[in-house]
């Protein structure tokens, strides 16, 4: 039965509706795959069985009565900062210790509705911050991939660093994920998956614990890009729980798929092409540019001036919102208490014991960016360069350009408890560079695998299309896909 | 933001400390609840008096992913009220969030508007006096700003030896935040102020201004000066929750000031608080403690935009306001000010006037409403929504006067009659047998009987006409006050041949 879980989405919906194998089957199948892996993935908080096998039950009464769902007993994992219904749902923090909300998020309700299973939680960067998923206070993910000849763990990115790795794992047919700064599409790209961040209002946020509100956004990672579309379709919606959300019809994006790009303009920004790029980034990209316009893409060289100014906004917009979305964790209503003197000993000493390092980093920033006498020079400026940023990308869009190719990421995968990165925040925050002014501009953006690196771990490259054009993301990154072809971990554990 | 200095120093408002005179300058921000059945970013109820916790959604418990989502009447109703304060309406204004921890504060941040609120500039004409010659003072009091924000929860102390109790059921109830301008100069114009906004408020039905379930709170801003000097610097009284307080509040905050700067030592900018037991006010925190609230705009809401067909639909449909009313009283129906002041005071009082005054005369009605209704219900302690007599019983008591079935005198006693007991007036009347007299006949024979009886009286009356009304008198006496006072009158004259 294990093979199971080498179907995709699609070929699972197709079978299970042919009654070629029952939910039950298809969701025990990715149980005992769990079961097996995740003591050395660590891609699950906690796993959901006896919910998971009720709700694949459910599903095959609806496959029998005829009325199954658009994921009619597909099996998903389910970020952990997802609201889901009397399950763990802590964002990977210490600080929500017990929390089992009384509600579930939209996303998930969405999901839910059309007929998926929930095997369990994702692990994450704590509160999504991070891009290597080792801030969790569940413990790291480990890559399910693996350097050609090397047992080194790497990371599989962050902050849905448990989506990607549990996706390129089979140990889930496809799974939810939030982006902030890159926070799908990293980790797609490290792992070989398909990841896209929707545009800004596609997806409700209601009930995603927040990070940074004016840049969160879910969105799927998934196995291949007409997964994706498959998913993104029934997360998205407008939700009059979130002013945010926006009201427009949620197209059927996996009739995208193996649409022509023929005619479609593709911008390469030229300020993406940064210092100390490995050649093999530069590879990845020409090579991406080349099957596009072999496909029939017109491809342009564009600018986007603004560029080199959008990670040091975005790590001031960013947690400045934290700071303040982060500051219901006081110890006071639910989640960890840690008793003190009085009420302000007990805020600190929770506050203290119940975030992680890079939390309270962040958090940190935040309240200084946003402190009299630093709003102006900080915060402000950098909604003034956001702006800037927005304004770049709808310049080279009016100019006729339909999307934009670039890179996902300025490298692979690194090692986890990498030095490097471990001595300086900033190094883990340049993961982020291709991917955050995509957030800052509220566009949509997927990563798509388009090869290995020379130590044979995947390169992910990143399409950026104008606001609630996703349709044309899907079909560029399936001509990206065909033509790459795809890549999948040779398991380890 | 450089403060413009809108009045003239007047020697009737100074108060004359040890060293000379002093003027007071007040500035206040009122906190008032807005009337509507849900909260302003949460569709809990926002009414008053329930147990603890009845009324909490998961947005106002700050539960994880919960997002606040803006509740159309609270923003219809802060429109409303800055149309009624003759200001300027903001077609866009933006919510911000000020940070700060507290344990009846769930988000760790309230939802307030800093930058760019819904309402700017308006005023309010504040009627100060009587003074001592008994005449009114018309003050404009500039309006700053108007913009809305949520409410906190509430810490309850008493409940636990060791511990506290929060209850959220206000947490997220929607408040306009009112700030004047600095251009009050004494505690009556703060008084006459606060009771002219609570008027308004309640004339367009925006806020109840119940002081005493806090629908209504004032921070008072107090400094004083050298009349037409420089200002100083000034103290906040936070959450003064009466009329009566307000004026306290600034009377000894000024002379603490006075005290203070007289002695040689300077006023330092602090909050304050006031103690109405010991009538003084005491340090809260001072401006070193203050918070820094980080205030930026809540990335959870967008914008607040309307447009001018919005704003111009809801002033169309604003209830008539009490100085426009005043005004119509005193033109239309020949009210003096004095009189029209008093009935349009209150929206309830100024309704129930309207309808004892409709198709009867307007006078008649403002002085039984004014001396009669007011008077009784001022010395029971009852408002006007207490009144035990309706606007259609008295409305019927004039009727029966002007139809001359009752003297003027015998609808006093009818009144407290209706006020006691309740119940039709026409029907006590017949039932009570208190029909005033018309019948010359009856009357001729009562006024014949007292002039038998009196011949004496007849013969000095004769010589002193006066003496007439003490006949008059005698026969109103005899019929027990029901014979029509100028019917007996006329008879007596012609009876003793006087005109």
């Amino acid at each position: 039965m294990s093979d199971l879980t080498s179907l995709t989405i699609a070929e699972a919906r197709d079978k299970l509706l042919g009654k070629e194998f029952s939910a039950l089957e298809l969701t025990d199948a990715y149980l005992s795959a769990i079961d097996r892996a995740n003591e050395a993935i660590n891609a699950y908080v906690v796993v959901t069985h006896d919910r998971a096998r009720e709700m694949a039950r459910a599903s095959d009464d609806r496959i029998a009565g005829g009325t199954a769902g658009a994921l009619e007993g597909i099996p998903l994992g389910i970020k952990d900062l997802f609201a889901t219904h009397g399950v763990h749902t802590q964002a990977a923090s210490h600080v929500l210790d017990g929390f089992q909300p009384r509600y579930e998020s939209t996303v998930t309700a969405n999901l839910w509705h059309d007929g998926a299973v929930m095997l369990g939680k994702l692990n994450m960067d704590e509160f999504a911050m991070g891009s290597s998923n080792e801030t969790s206070y569940y413990g790291p993910v480990k890559s399910p991939w693996r350097r050609k000849g090397s047992n080194l763990d790497l990371v599989p990115g962050g902050s849905s660093g448990g989506s990607a790795a549990a996706v390129a794992a089979r140990l889930c047919a496809g799974a939810t994920a939030t982006d902030t700064g890159g926070s799908i599409r990293q980790p797609a790209a490290f792992t070989g998956t398909v990841g896209i961040k929707p545009t800004y209002g596609r997806c409700s946020r209601w009930g995603i614990v927040a990070f940074a509100s004016s840049l969160d956004q879910a969105g799927p990672i998934a196995r291949d890009v007409r997964d994706a579309a498959i998913m993104l379709k029934s997360m998205a919606s407008v939700d009059d729980r979130d002013t945010t959300s926006v009201n427009r019809p949620v197209p059927d994006y996996e009739a995208a798929i193996g649409r022509s790009v023929k005619g479609l303009k593709i911008g390469v920004p030229k300020e993406y092409r940064v210092e100390g790029m490995p050649d093999e980034i530069e590879t990845l990209w020409q090579n991406g540019i080349a099957w596009l316009r072999d496909a029939g893409a017109e491809i342009v060289d564009v600018s986007l001036p603004h560029t080199m100014y959008a990670l040091p906004a975005y790590y001031i917009v960013a947690p400045a919102e934290a700071s303040s979305n982060l500051a219901r964790y006081d110890g006071v209503r639910y989640g960890l208490r840690v008793p003190g003197r009085d009420v302000i000993d007990m805020y600190e000493k929770t506050r203290a014991a119940g975030f992680g390092r890079e939390v309270k980093r962040r958090i940190l920033i935040g309240t200084y960016v946003l402190s009299a006498g630093y709003y102006d020079a900080y915060y402000l400026k950098a909604q003034k360069v956001r702006t800037l940023i927005k304004r770049d990308f709808e310049q080279v869009f009016a100019s006729g350009v339909d999307a934009l190719l670039t890179p996902a990421t300025p490298s692979a995968a690194f090692g986890i408890a990498d030095q490097d990165m471990a001595s300086d925040p900033v190094k883990m925050y340049l993961n982020d560079i291709f991917t955050v002014t995509v957030n800052m501009a509220g566009l949509p953006g997927i990563a798509v695998p388009g090869g290995l690196s020379q130590e044979g771990t995947p390169l992910g490259l990143q399409l950026i299309g104008r606001p609630f054009d996703e349709e044309t993301l899907f079909a560029a990154a399936h001509v990206v896909e065909q033509a790459a072809g795809r890549f999948e971990p040779t398991p380890w554990w | 933001m450089s403060i413009v200095d809108t009045r003239t120093p007047d020697p009737k408002r100074f108060i004359a400390g040890a060293t000379g005179d002093w003027e007071i300058i007040v500035g206040m921000e009122v906190h008032a609840q807005v009337v509507s059945k849900a909260k302003l970013f949460s569709g809990a109820s926002a009414e008053y008096g329930a147990d603890p916790n009845e009324h909490v959604s998961l947005v106002d418990a700050a539960m994880p992913g919960m997002l606040p989502v803006i509740n159309e009447e609270c923003v219809r109703q802060a429109i409303r009220t800055g149309l009624g304060l003759k200001a300027q309406i903001n077609p866009r204004s933006v919510f911000d969030r000020k940070n700060y921890f507290y344990p009846d504060l769930p988000q760790g941040y309230q939802i307030s508007q800093y930058k760019d609120p819904i309402v700017g500039e308006g005023k309010v004409i504040v009627s100060v006096g009587p003074d001592s010659k008994g005449e009114f003072e018309d003050v404009e009091v500039g309006i700053e700003r108007l913009h809305l924000e949520q409410d906190a929860g509430k810490s309850v102390h008493d409940q636990h030896a060791t511990m506290s109790y929060v209850d959220l059921n206000r947490s997220g109830v929607a408040l306009m935040e009112i700030v004047s301008k600095p251009d009050m100069r004494s505690a009556d114009e703060a008084r006459a102020f606060l009771t002219k906004l609570r008027t308004i408020l309640r004339y367009l039905g925006t806020c109840d201004g119940n002081m005493d379930e806090g629908s209504m709170r004032a921070d008072v801003n107090v400094s004083v000066r050298r009349p037409g000097g420089p200002f100083n610097t000034r103290c906040e009284i936070k959450n003064v929750n009466s009329i009566r307080f307000v004026g306290q509040a600034i009377e000894s905050e000024a002379r603490r000031q006075i005290a203070l700067i007289e002695d040689g030592g300077s006023v330092d900018q602090e909050t304050r608080l006031f103690d109405p037991v010991k009538g003084e006010t005491r340090a809260m925190r001072s401006k070193e403690e203050a918070h820094d609230y980080r205030y930026f705009p809540d990335p959870d809401l967008l914008p607040l935009e309307f447009d001018e067909a919005y704003v111009e639909a809801l002033a169309k449909d604003l209830p008539e306001l009490p100085d426009d009313k005043k005004t119509r009283l005193m033109q239309d129906a020949g009210l003096s000010a004095y009189d029209a002041s008093i009935l349009v005071s209150e929206r309830a009082i100024a309704d129930f006037f309207e309808k004892v005054a409709e198709g009867r005369d307007a006078k008649q009605a403002a002085n039984w409403v004014i001396n009669d209704l007011l008077g009784a219900l001022n010395k029971s302690g009852k408002g006007i929504d207490e009144t035990p007599v309706s606007a259609d019983q008295l409305g019927a008591i004039l009727d029966l006067i002007r139809a001359d079935t009752i003297s003027g005198k015998i609808a006093k006693d009818l009144f407290e009659i209706v006020w006691t007991e309740g119940g039709d007036p026409a029907e006590i009347v017949e039932r009570r047998g208190m029909k005033q007299v018309t019948d010359t006949s009856a009357i001729e024979t009562a006024v014949d009987q007292v002039i038998a009886a009196n011949p004496d009286k007849v013969e000095q009356a004769k010589a002193k006409p006066t003496l007439a009304g003490w006949f008059v008198g005698q026969v109103m006496k005899a019929t027990g006050g029901k014979a029509n006072p100028q019917a007996v009158n006329q008879i007596v004259k012609a009876r003793l041949g006087i005109e």
